[in-house]
């Protein structure tokens, strides 16, 4: 679905449209406010994109280093070249222990690699239990941003769903009963889950261990309840070191919320007592970015979501109107890095304002890449023939003085003679909400040879 | 004296050619030499944007050719500017006089803060003016501060304006949101871009703007159609323009 048409299908309810920046633009306010308090803000950028950066330029030794020290540690670690091994091997595991109920913390990875229709198939009930997660999974949505995946609903909308869901009075909007009724909700599911299954936001090369945060202590219920703990990984979150740690730390939650640190930053470095601990470290498709120069900063990525929270497209469009599941900026670029062919709209749908890389905590230059993304799509034909014909043609008569001089005064010319149905017909796109620029008689060519020098 | 070479847009040769006298008179009544080499066209951005490089390889060519003895380019758009500097690499890397090509291009108001190093604005402006930031400027060549980074404030493009008696810069509720303009974007993404334009508009309404003044009239041509559609009372100017009416020194 080319994101133009989505986009301008969700602006339509403008009153709508509207809450939906301003909710997003408070986050980056937060944020603004949170990084403000760090005079050495742009240093901590600068050097968790260099750590992020060194880490990539060598991942395999890091990868093997923190597959060494998590085994030393009692963690069962387990490779899944793509989404497909990815779901077998969580499923192996819950089948090895009979397991048909599983608590879900936050994980953009499993939704990468359709982990949930996968063990549903499979007769698994699993229950995502991060309370936006939980909405949109009432609601049989995906996430439609990539930290507060249910900001496209209204507090009213969730009384709604969730009366019809889970049973709770109907016209209920208050946002703290509605999370008490979660919570009472959740609390069934936790106590009767035979596994959970988190994501990994860093794990330590240096000594096996890898830490998750969350803000509504999810991830560590739905781990310490159930005897069997999975938690998936892409490749790229392995970091060297644990005192690396604190440069990413002290930007994730600031970045993501405006919190100078997430309400629950929990470190695993072994299984509880009686209990198995399985990393699942998945590539799908990651390998592929790596080797290339331009797009492998791309892997540096945290998941903080301030470069959707700042995007002024994503605000006034929606996680929905952007094909890849990671919408935005970032999405952007990780999309068709995985399909070019499926998201070629995407690397378009920005001004190139330059916002996404300015607030990125670890310096990736999006707007860059989705510029450098634009060549590629072309250089791949993946951009409409009409569009490339039309931009030669423009570059040609750009390249001959003689035929842009032509051009021009055609152009101012003809344009004011037009009768207005003419001009402003539907195949005027720059008309439909605007006025075509002056057409003056005379070009800054033709003037300037009468200025006094 | 260093002789400059004027850098007119295509659309403001066009479109806007009181904007390239305006830019043209502030730099000749400061005592520089400049010239305005008739082959100039434009400096391939619109089809590098699209993803349509190779198209505007040509163009990098020849704005090389046609700008390159000169001992500093000023061009009255901060987005054609950044062009030459931060995407000309890979049309002219390793070709003659590139290198000092890409350091001598300026924006008009980067030039008369930072080269020559203009201290007084002299003049007067008596009007409420909302100050657009065009990202090009913004974020590409950082003419001011932009709004994400945790670092000492500064703005080139106010540090001009704010000395003209009488004017009065309107605080913004957000300060740098992007217009909406974007290229290409303006038309691909027709719904985005309008109604990003028609909530900056609203925000310098707001805030109690009569002009909306700012260094790249892409913005402002994008902002002027929209404003002109709804009937809105802003008149839109370039810097430049607003400039001319000083005495700069």
């Amino acid at each position: 679905m080319d994101h133009a048409k989505s986009a301008a299908r969700f602006a339509a309810d403008e009153a709508r449209t509207h809450w939906h920046d301003q909710a997003l633009y408070s986050l980056r306010g937060k944020r603004d406010r949170a990084a403000a308090t760090i005079p050495e803000w742009e240093q901590l950028r600068e050097t968790a994109a260099r750590v992020k950066e060194h880490t990539l330029s060598r991942l395999a030794e890091y990868l093997e280093e923190f597959e060494r020290n998590a085994r030393k540690n009692g963690i069962q670690v387990h490779w899944a070249r793509d989404g497909e091994e990815h779901n077998a091997i969580v499923h192996g595991i819950l089948a090895r222990h009979g397991a048909t109920r599983m608590v879900k913390s936050k994980s953009m990875l499993t939704e990468e690699c359709h982990l949930n229709p996968y063990l549903e198939a499979r007769g698994i009930e699993v229950v995502d239990t991060d309370l936006g997660e939980r909405i949109v999974q009432l609601a049989e949505d995906p996430p439609s941003h990539i930290v507060v995946p249910a900001i496209h609903r209204k507090r009213e909308e969730i009384g709604e769903l969730f009366h019809r869901t889970i049973g709770t009075a109907a016209g209920l909007s208050d946002p703290k009963v509605l999370t008490e009724a979660a919570r009472q909700h959740l609390r069934q599911k936790f106590m009767g889950a035979q596994a959970g299954l988190s994501g990994v936001n860093f794990a330590i090369a240096e000594t096996g261990g890898f830490v998750v945060v969350t803000n509504e202590g999810n991830a560590d219920m739905g781990t310490s309840l159930p005897p069997v703990h999975i938690a998936c990984m892409g490749v790229e979150k392995v970091i060297p070191r644990a005192r690396d740690l604190g440069v990413f730390l002290r930007l994730l939650a600031r970045s993501a919320t405006g919190q100078p640190v997430s309400s629950y930053t929990t470190h695993f470095h072994g299984p509880m007592r009686g209990g198995e601990l399985h990393v699942v470290i998945v590539d799908n498709g990651r390998s592929q970015s790596l080797a290339s120069e331009v797009f492998r900063r791309s892997l540096s990525c945290i998941r903080c979501g301030a470069c959707l929270n700042t995007c002024p497209v994503y605000r006034r469009s929606g996680g929905y109107s952007y094909s890849y599941l990671i919408p935005g900026p970032i999405g952007s670029v990780l999309g068709p890095q995985r399909d070019p062919a499926a998201h070629a709209s995407l690397p378009f749908a920005s001004s190139l304002c330059g916002s996404c890389t300015d607030v990125c905590p670890v310096k990736i230059d999006l707007h860059h890449e989705l510029y450098a993304f634009r060549q590629v799509l072309v250089e791949k034909g993946l951009v409409p023939l009409h569009k490339r014909i039309a931009m030669a043609i423009l570059g040609s008569v750009l390249s001959r003085p003689w035929a842009y001089r032509l051009a021009g005064r055609l152009l101012r010319w003809i344009v004011p003679r037009l009768p207005r149905w003419l001009a402003y017909g539907p195949w005027n796109a720059w008309g439909k909400q605007r006025e075509l620029p002056p057409m003056p008689k005379e070009s800054f060519r033709d003037l300037v040879g009468k200025e006094p020098p | 004296m260093p002789k400059v070479g004027l850098f007119i847009p295509c659309y403001v040769d066009q479109l806007y050619p009181q904007v390239g006298l305006a830019a043209l008179r502030v730099l000749r009544r400061l005592g520089l030499e400049v010239e305005y080499p008739q082959e100039q066209t434009c400096c391939g951005q619109p089809m590098a944007n699209s993803g349509c490089a190779t198209d505007a390889k040509p163009l990098a060519d020849r704005f090389l050719r046609v700008f390159g003895h000169y001992d500093h380019v000023v061009a009255p758009s901060a987005s054609c500017v950044s062009m030459v500097r931060n995407h000309y690499d890979p049309f002219l890397r390793g070709k003659a006089g590139f290198e000092h090509l890409k350091r001598s291009t300026f924006e008009l108001c980067e030039y008369l803060t930072d080269v020559v190093k203009v201290g007084k604005v002299q003049g007067e402006f008596r009007r409420k003016v909302g100050l657009h930031q065009g990202c090009h400027g913004l974020r590409e060549l950082r003419l001011a501060r932009s709004s994400e980074l945790v670092a000492p404030a500064f703005d080139k493009v106010r540090s001009l304006l704010s000395q003209l008696d009488g004017i009065e810069i309107v605080p913004l509720s957000r300060p740098d949101e992007c217009c909406g303009f974007g290229g290409t974007f303006a038309v691909k993404e027709e719904a985005m871009s309008a109604l990003m334009g028609r909530d900056r508009l609203a925000d310098h309404l707001q805030a109690g703007a009569e002009v909306i003044a700012g260094a790249d009239m892409s913005c402002l041509m994008h902002l002027e159609g929209l404003a002109r559609r709804a009937g809105k009372p802003l008149q839109i100017l370039h810097v430049a323009q607003i400039l001319e009416q000083a005495r700069l020194s």
